[in-house]
C-alpha cells in the first residue's frame, strides 16, 4: 500500500451510516489524519471524541455585496442585473438580502454611483484538533452557500497539518451529489459507498456511483442494515457485480450501535454484531486500497 | 364568518398552507412523513425539493407525467470578437472563465450571475442554455407529485428549488415541501415561502445535534415549527431532550418499527397500507392544524 492514501465515505441518500462506518474505520486503521466533509450536518467529532479543544478559525467565503445609502441615487441597476434576487427595496432604500447574495459582484460594477462595494463575510467556521492523530472539521453557518469551498479547505487544512508519515487518511462525506460531495471527492484514492437496502437506497446509491464515476476513482460498496431488506441488498450485490463495482460487505441492522453512539463509543468498541461485521468490511476495503 | 363547527374552521384554515418538512441530518424520515403527509390530506400536493437525490416519486410513482427542463444561462465567447483582453476571466468570482490561448468556459462551474457579459469590451460574450435538470410533475391518485432532478455532475440545485416554488406558489392546496438534508442554501430555499416546519429527528446525539443547526435556522427565518421524534427505541432520546430543553412543540413521537421500516423500504405509503399509521399522520395533521388555525 502507498502512503497517504484518501479514502472517502459517501452514500447518496443521507443516514446510512456513513459517520458510523468512518469512525469505525478511523478506529481500526488507527487514522492519523481524518476529516469530516459534511459541513452541512457535521457529527464525526461527536462519535471520534476529542480530548482537546480545537483551534477555530472563521472560514471567509466569497464577498457579499454590501450598499452605501448615502451615496445610492435609487436608479435601481442592481435590483435589474442581480439573478438571484438578493436585492429588495424597502421605501425608497436598497438592500442587500446576505443570504441570497452569491457574491458575483456583478452590482458593484454596474452602479453608476459607487454605492455597492464587495464586504468580507463570514460563511463558516474551520476547526483542527490536534492530538496523537490530526482532525479537521467545519461548520457552515446557516442558510449559506459555499459548501464546496469550505470542504476544499476542511481538506487542505488536514493535508497541511498531517504528519508526513500518516498512514491511511479516512474522510467522512456529506450526502447529495452536488457543490459539497463533488469538492469532497476530488483528488481521493477510493470512494467507500454505504447503501441501505430500500428503493431510496439504492436509487441514490447509482446516483453517487454515477458521480464518483465521472472522477475516475476507485469505487467500492458496503450494505449497511441488510437484514432490513434481503430482495434489496441481493439487488445492490447485483448491480455492483454488473457495474463492476467491488461488493465488500454487508453490516446488520444493531440496536447496540445507536447504544455505542449515544455513549460517543465506536460500534468496534461493543460487543455487537454490527461491529463484527464492519471489521471485515475494513479488512476487504484494506485487500483493495493494497493494489492501489 | 359565520362558525358552522370547528371542522369547518380548520379546513378553511388548512385550504393553503406550504409545509416544510426538514432534518439536518439525514435519513431520519422526512421523506416518509412528507409522502403520507401529502397522500392523507385531501387535495395536498407533495413537492420534492431533494433534487440531489429526489425519492418522493419512487413511492407516488405518479403517472400523467409532464416533464419541464430547468436550464441556467451560461456564456458563449465569440472568438472573432474575443481580444484576449480577460477582463471576463479577471470578474469572474467563481473561477468558471480561464484563458489558454482563447477563453474557456467551465460550464458546471458557472453560477449564471452574467457578470462576463457586461464587463466584455467586445461584446462578444452572449449567454446560452444550459441544462441542470429537470421538474417532474404527475398524480398519485388525486395528489399532485411535483419532483425536481439535479443532473448528475451538476453543481448547485438552487436553481431547481426556485423554480419548483414558482409552482408552489400557483398551488390552490396545501402542499407539503420535502427538502434536502443539511442546513445550506439549498434548505433555506425550500423553507423560505413556508407556513410551518416540520423538523424530522431520531433518537442519536447525531440526530441531536443537526436537529439544533435546522432548529436555529428556522428560528432565524422565524418560522413556526414542531418536531417528529421517529424512530423512538424507548431508551435515551437526546432530540426529545433537545426539544424540553428548548421547548419546542413535539407534534408525534414515532416508535420504530421493522414494520413501517418494511413498508417503507418497499417504496410502499404507510397511510395506505395500515391503519395504526393512517392514525398517526392523522394525528399529525390535527397538531398542525391546532398552530395554524
Amino acid at each position: 500500500m502507498k502512503d497517504k492514501l484518501k479514502l472517502l465515505i459517501l452514500s447518496g441518500k443521507g443516514g446510512t451510516g456513513k459517520t458510523t462506518v468512518a469512525c469505525a474505520f478511523i478506529r481500526l486503521a488507527d487514522s492519523r489524519a481524518y476529516a469530516d466533509c459534511d459541513v452541512d450536518a457535521p457529527n464525526l467529532h461527536l462519535a471520534c471524541r476529542q480530548t482537546s479543544d480545537p483551534m477555530r478559525k472563521d472560514f471567509y467565503g466569497l464577498k457579499k455585496a454590501y450598499i452605501n445609502r448615502d451615496n445610492c441615487v435609487g436608479c435601481n441597476k442592481c435590483y435589474e442585473y442581480c439573478r438571484f434576487d438578493a436585492i429588495y427595496k424597502q421605501g425608497e432604500v436598497y438592500q442587500v438580502d446576505p443570504f441570497s447574495c452569491e457574491g458575483c459582484s456583478v452590482c458593484e460594477f454596474i452602479c453608476p454611483a459607487r454605492a455597492i462595494s464587495m464586504i468580507d463575510s463570514v460563511s463558516g467556521e474551520i476547526m483542527l484538533y490536534r492530538s496523537a492523530s490530526v482532525f479537521s472539521t467545519a461548520c457552515l453557518k446557516m442558510g449559506s452557500g459555499n459548501s464546496g469551498k469550505l470542504v476544499s479547505a476542511v481538506k487542505k487544512q488536514l493535508y497541511e497539518n498531517m504528519e508526513k508519515k500518516s498512514n491511511i487518511i479516512i474522510i467522512d462525506g456529506s450526502p447529495g451529489i452536488g457543490c459539497p460531495v463533488i469538492a469532497s471527492i476530488s483528488g481521493v484514492d477510493m470512494v467507500l459507498i454505504v447503501a441501505e437496502p430500500s428503493v431510496s437506497g439504492i436509487n441514490d446509491m447509482e446516483r453517487i456511483i454515477e458521480t464518483s464515476r465521472r472522477f475516475g476513482v476507485s469505487i467500492a460498496v458496503c450494505v449497511n442494515k441488510y437484514d432490513t431488506n434481503f430482495k434489496i441488498t441481493k439487488e445492490i450485490e447485483d448491480y455492483c457485480n454488473k457495474v463492476n463495482i467491488p461488493f465488500i460487505g454487508k453490516i446488520p441492522y444493531d440496536k447496540r450501535a445507536i447504544y455505542a453512539t449515544n455513549q460517543g463509543m465506536s460500534i468496534i468498541d461493543i460487543d455487537c454484531p454490527s461491529g463484527k461485521a464492519v471489521k471485515e468490511v475494513f479488512e476487504n476495503i484494506n485487500r483493495i486500497l493494497d493494489k492501489i | 364568518m359565520i362558525r358552522l363547527n370547528i371542522g369547518q374552521t380548520i379546513r378553511k384554515s388548512m385550504e393553503k398552507n406550504i409545509i416544510a418538512v426538514l432534518s439536518g441530518k439525514g435519513g431520519t424520515g422526512k421523506t416518509m412523513v412528507s409522502v403520507n403527509l401529502a397522500c392523507i390530506l385531501p387535495g395536498a400536493a407533495y413537492s420534492d425539493c431533494d433534487v440531489e437525490e429526489p425519492n418522493g416519486h419512487l413511492f407516488f410513482k405518479p403517472t400523467q407525467l409532464s416533464e419541464k427542463n430547468v436550464d441556467i444561462l451560461i456564456p458563449k465567447i465569440d472568438r472573432e470578437k474575443c481580444t484576449g483582453c480577460t477582463k471576463c476571466v479577471d470578474f469572474c468570482k467563481f473561477n468558471a472563465l480561464a484563458y489558454v490561448g482563447k477563453v474557456l468556459v467551465f460550464e458546471e462551474i458557472c453560477h449564471y450571475c452574467g457578470g462576463c457579459t457586461i464587463v466584455c469590451p467586445e461584446k462578444a460574450i452572449t449567454e446560452t442554455n444550459y441544462n441542470i435538470g429537470k421538474i417532474v410533475q404527475g398524480f398519485f391518485e388525486r395528489t399532485k407529485v411535483i419532483s425536481g432532478f439535479l443532473n448528475v455532475g451538476a453543481i448547485s440545485g438552487v436553481p431547481i428549488i426556485k423554480e419548483i416554488h414558482k409552482q408552489i406558489k400557483e398551488e390552490r392546496n396545501t402542499v407539503i415541501v420535502d427538502c434536502p438534508p443539511g442546513s445550506s442554501c439549498a434548505v433555506m430555499e425550500s423553507i423560505q415561502a413556508s407556513d410551518y416546519c416540520i423538523l424530522v429527528s431520531e433518537p442519536t446525539i447525531f440526530g441531536a445535534h443537526n436537529l439544533d443547526m435546522v432548529y436555529r435556522l428556522v428560528k432565524l427565518l422565524n418560522k413556526k415549527c414542531g418536531v417528529i421524534l421517529n424512530k423512538c427505541d424507548g431508551n435515551y432520546n437526546p432530540s426529545e431532550d433537545y426539544c424540553l430543553e428548548n421547548d419546542i412543540n413535539i407534534i408525534a413521537r414515532i416508535p420504530y418499527d421493522s414494520e413501517l421500516s418494511d413498508i417503507n423500504g418497499n417504496g410502499k405509503i404507510a397511510v395506505k397500507e395500515s391503519d395504526l399509521y393512517r392514525g398517526v399522520f392523522q394525528d399529525i395533521i390535527k397538531e398542525i392544524e391546532k398552530v395554524l388555525s
